[in-house]
């Protein structure tokens, strides 16, 4: 019989809303009103406070050496769970069992202080992500070496630039040795060529045998590292198992949510005011659809309102495949577009031919005016990719060969 | 129980299996539940001990770093008032503090008062300022306002070096009472911690306590004998007087370092009192709270 890491069974969490108000703390002055003006009042509970279950009943057994997914939208419990497993904050009901030593890291750089100098930081980091003293001693060079920044090691932190500070954070994070690792998406940081050495790093955590719970929004490294999936939905497990099929059925939801992204979309971002209210798919023809030929044009549509009548606008959307990576970018600054915005309309990016292999793709979409955020959706509208006329040949790339398709040529000179 | 426990405890002896479960034949090394247990979390705290000191060195770091002066204003800030206090207590006001010089009674009142208040003010936004650190690590959340009562010690340690000077200058020789002086220190610490504890849970919640501590300060300073001997407060108001623990400590530590009347026993026993229940306070307070404060901070 293999050994536990973890086990959970029942864990719930409830958080009081309290109405019109954000914050759980509040004025001691208030609390005095209220109590007072509550004595006049029949319900003593005063301005009442709905109950929200972040977390209901999980239930669920991580052996030792396993690599395990959380994947689910955001609120749907994933940090709320990982917050109980690292004791952030204590259930409402149910127990974890944990069976080892715990580290966690629910971001990278927790405590830095900009006053200090690398070197104080990597201590007092390391000691606050659980590290003795005489343990980061002995993987100082290490650290330090991993980060690539030795020369700036008694500088202040705050004038690293914000790379290097993710950097020297994430080489300290990355040398810790628990038995258990519980991380909350802490990979999307830093350059690209960063990530990838972090994510080499945490795959070698992997195979070292240590226990991992991962919470990531992006598929591909979700894919990568490991083998089981969880799947939170509103608080609830809705799906453990194989991570193929744990991103299916993730992806599966998001394309229902997809339908009704503009009305109550609990991954809506953005103050609102410049909003979308829809998105339309068209092809060639014009008529709109959900399905598109690689290859062939494509449409797609985004209609606004902006009620306040906001001239400059920056937008945008992305494509992402169905392991969640983006295959293309559109901004409305790399085509220079200057159009001024109206109370309401519709702003239309055109793809003359579509690059993109067979398979499900989703659009997200996004507006800034002044550099505030007014509207981000990621799952504005979905689409697939059913045929492909790109390269006119018998073969078709999908999705698991390729990200993109390019127009090329091959050549052959048999005298050379 | 904790998470810093060695491999060998992964081999402790089974527990009795859960209804319905499968026996395991380890026993978690922890376990989550909604409750937690105790009072005070000695053998965790222990186990934290480096984060403690680590976080005590930043504050003490940061503060020294940030200021021209660094450390030397640990050593203005009594100064300066110790000349006001001369100034208005002694030349104006005329108070007698007997054969000790006025200048040096005074000091050696405000060094432990500047410890208390130093320490009460940094331990009670301890918390809100380290709402970074709370929601996303763990550790037991008590070290946050013993950190920050430790950090204001090592400014009293600066300003007693001063004390030292001053009482080699007004030719006030060292005794054998100097052994009643970590008694005080201790008193001072220890009554800081308990309110500290208290209301740094509470500014949790109320954020406008972190608003009212300058002011609670300033009126416990007058009702403490910083400035004025113990002989000036009338003998029928005594008894409530010595409620305040830092009556107690401050009359112990001023006869420990430049002599004068020994506190009366009753004085210090009641003070002593005063400090226990208001650390039991604090601590019960704060453990009541704490398992919230990652969601209300």
């Amino acid at each position: 019989m293999s050994t536990p890491a973890i086990r959970v069974s029942g864990l719930s969490k409830m958080y009081h809303v309290a109405r019109g108000r954000r914050r759980g703390s509040t004025m001691l002055r208030e609390a005095l009103v209220d109590g007072v003006s509550a004595l006049w009042r029949r319900d003593r509970k005063g301005k009442g406070a709905d109950p929200l279950w972040a977390l209901r009943g999980a239930t669920f057994t991580i052996e030792r050496g396993d690599v395990v997914g959380l994947i689910g939208h955001n609120g749907a419990g994933k940090s709320t769970l990982l917050k109980i497993l690292s004791r952030i904050t204590a259930p409402t009901e149910g127990r974890a069992e944990i069976y080892g030593k715990v580290s966690s890291l629910l971001e990278v750089g927790t405590g830095f202080h900009p006053e200090l100098t690398g070197r104080e930081n990597v201590y007092l980091n390391g000691a606050i992500l659980g590290m003795t003293k005489q343990e980061i001693d002995r993987k100082f060079d290490e650290i330090v070496a991993f980060s690539e920044i030795e020369r700036f090691l008694d500088m202040p932190v705050k004038r690293y630039s914000s790379g290097m500070q993710v950097r020297l954070a994430f080489s300290v994070a990355a040398h810790l040795e628990p038995d258990i690792l519980l991380v909350d998406e802490v990979l999307a940081v830093g350059d690209a060529a960063f990530q990838r050495k972090s994510l080499g790093k945490m795959s070698g955590v992997a195979e070292s045998g240590r226990t991992i719970v991962f919470v990531s929004h992006n598929m591909a490294a979700i894919h990568n590292l490991c083998r089981r999936t969880i799947v939170l939905r509103g608080g609830q497990i809705v799906f453990d198992g194989p991570t193929d099929e744990a991103i299916k059925e993730y992806l599966g939801f998001i394309e229902a949510q997809a339908v009704r992204a503009f009305e109550d979309n609990p991954d809506r971002r953005g103050d609102g005011l410049v909003r979308f209210t829809g998105a339309t798919i068209t092809d060639e023809t014009g008529r709109a659809t959900q399905f598109l030929v690689a290859g062939r044009p494509a449409t797609i549509s985004f209609t606004y309102e902006n009620p306040q009548r906001f001239r400059r606008a920056v937008w945008g959307m992305k494509l992402h495949n169905q392991l969640g990576v983006v295959v293309a970018d559109f901004h409305s600054q790399y085509t220079g577009v200057d159009a001024e915005l109206a109370e309401r309309g519709v702003l239309s990016c055109h793809i003359p031919t579509l690059p993109l292999p067979l398979g499900h793709y989703r659009v997200s979409v996004w507006m800034t005016v002044y550099g505030r955020i007014t509207d981000s959706l990621p799952n504005a509208a979905l689409f697939e990719v059913q045929s492909s006329v790109f390269f006119g040949a018998m073969r078709t790339p999908t999705a698991k060969d390729c990200t993109n398709l390019v127009h090329h040529e091959w050549r052959h000179d048999p005298t050379a | 129980m904790s998470t810093r426990t060695t491999e060998t405890e992964l081999v402790a002896p089974a527990v009795p299996p859960q209804k319905g479960e499968a026996p395991l034949a380890i026993a978690p090394v922890l376990t989550i539940t909604p409750r937690r247990h105790g009072f005070f979390p000695v053998k965790e705290l222990w186990e934290f001990r480096e984060l403690l000191y680590f976080l005590a060195w930043r504050d003490i770091k940061i503060r020294y770093k940030q200021t021209v002066f660094g450390a030397a204003w640990a050593v203005i800030q009594p100064l300066v008032t110790m000349v006001i206090f001369t100034a208005i207590f002694h030349r104006f006001a005329r108070i007698s503090t007997g054969e000790i010089p006025y200048p040096v009674f005074a000091y050696a009142g405000l060094l432990p008062w500047n410890l208390f208040a130093g320490s009460l003010q940094r331990s009670i936004l301890s918390l809100v300022g380290s709402t970074h650190l709370i929601t996303r690590v763990y550790f037991p959340r008590q070290i946050l306002p013993i950190a920050a009562t430790f950090s204001a010690a090592v400014d009293f340690a600066v300003a007693f070096a001063v004390l030292i000077v001053m009482g080699v200058w007004y030719g006030v020789p060292p005794t054998w009472r100097l052994l009643a002086l970590p008694a005080a220190v201790t008193m001072v610490m220890l009554t800081a911690m308990g309110v500290g504890m208290w209301l740094a849970a509470l500014n949790v919640k109320y954020r406008d306590v972190g608003h009212t501590v300058p002011f609670l300060i300033q009126v416990w300073m007058f009702a403490s004998p910083v400035a004025y001997p113990l002989g000036l407060v009338p003998a029928r108001l005594h008894g409530l007087y010595a409620a305040n623990p830092m009556a107690g400590a401050i009359e112990l530590f001023r006869w420990a370092v430049v002599g004068g009347p020994a506190p009366p026993v009753s004085l210090l026993a009641i003070g002593f009192g005063a400090t226990l229940v208001l650390l039991a306070w604090g601590l019960f307070y704060f453990r009541q709270m704490e398992r919230g404060f990652a969601d209300i901070i």
